[in-house]
């Protein structure tokens, strides 16, 4: 029998030792100078990360051949409260316009001037939705299986 | 259960990494995944089970074999990527933050 388990959201919480009005700012205009380097979707390397600051804006990577690799875009923009992304990249690891998962990021003032900037990724079940598109190349490195070598890698590094 | 956690620990184990590899290539039983490897059959079984339950792999009866697969939705690998990989950002946002901190007068 194969059962079929919705997965849960994940959740993350940090505290910032800043205002929200400067975490807010930072995560989003100054979005690319945190994003993980290695994090993009596209043929050639990322040379920049942008989310741009309104409803509508575009999430997405400027690469170093020019182009732009989209991964979403912004759905809610609530500064400095709150911003809440559409994240449209699916386990094949391709944009897909269909597929809408949210990452919801709240900003929350806390004692002593830190803030509380707590990250939900939602809705990933239906990355499962991809139908044969997602299951013809999920053996390939750029599907999960590639994704699971990343994050074994991860898991024997030293820490 | 925590179904992240439990995608996190099936792939922590480098033996069920690598029945994963294998089953990468195409859906097998459980006695052609063992031949491959020095584990015994028992605990390939077993560790094919912590793979089921974590979401990782499927399984079909085909007469009187039992066929695994990858799970092609994938959602248990991808999940605990996508756990870890926020994890990750969030602590380079964090560090981002208080970086650009400095210098600035204290509130």
């Amino acid at each position: 029998m194969t059962t079929t388990i919705k997965p849960a959201p994940v959740k993350k919480s940090i505290s910032v030792s800043a205002t929200p009005e400067r975490a807010f700012a930072v995560f989003t205009q100054r979005f690319d100078a945190w994003w993980p380097r290695s994090h993009s979707i596209g043929d050639a390397p990322l040379k920049e990360a942008v989310i741009e600051g309104r409803v509508g804006g575009r999430w997405f990577g400027r690469l170093e051949n020019g182009t732009d690799a989209q991964w979403g875009e912004v759905l809610a923009w609530e500064p400095p409260s709150r911003v809440l992304l559409a994240w449209r990249i699916g386990a094949n690891w391709q944009y897909d316009p269909d597929l809408l998962t949210e990452v919801e990021v709240t900003f929350t003032p806390e004692a002593g001037g830190a803030t509380r900037v707590e990250l939900e990724h939602r809705h990933l079940e239906r990355m499962g939705e991809g139908g044969e598109g997602m299951r013809a190349s999920f053996e390939s490195d750029g599907g999960w299986l590639g994704l699971l070598k990343l994050y074994a890698a991860l898991l024997d590094a030293p820490s | 259960m925590d179904y992240g956690s439990a995608a996190f620990a099936a792939i922590a184990d480098p033996t069920r990494r690598r029945v994963l590899e294998r089953l990468s290539t195409r859906p097998m039983a459980v006695g052609e995944i063992a031949a491959g490897m020095p584990v015994s059959r028992p605990a390939v079984s077993q560790h094919l089970k912590v793979l089921k339950e974590a979401g990782l792999v499927s399984d079909r009866q085909d007469g009187q074999r039992r066929i695994y697969a990858i799970d092609p939705k994938g959602l248990g690998a991808m999940r605990a990527w996508l756990d870890q990989f926020w994890d990750t950002a969030l602590e380079a946002l964090k560090a981002e933050i208080e970086r650009r901190e400095e210098g600035d007068q204290d509130p």
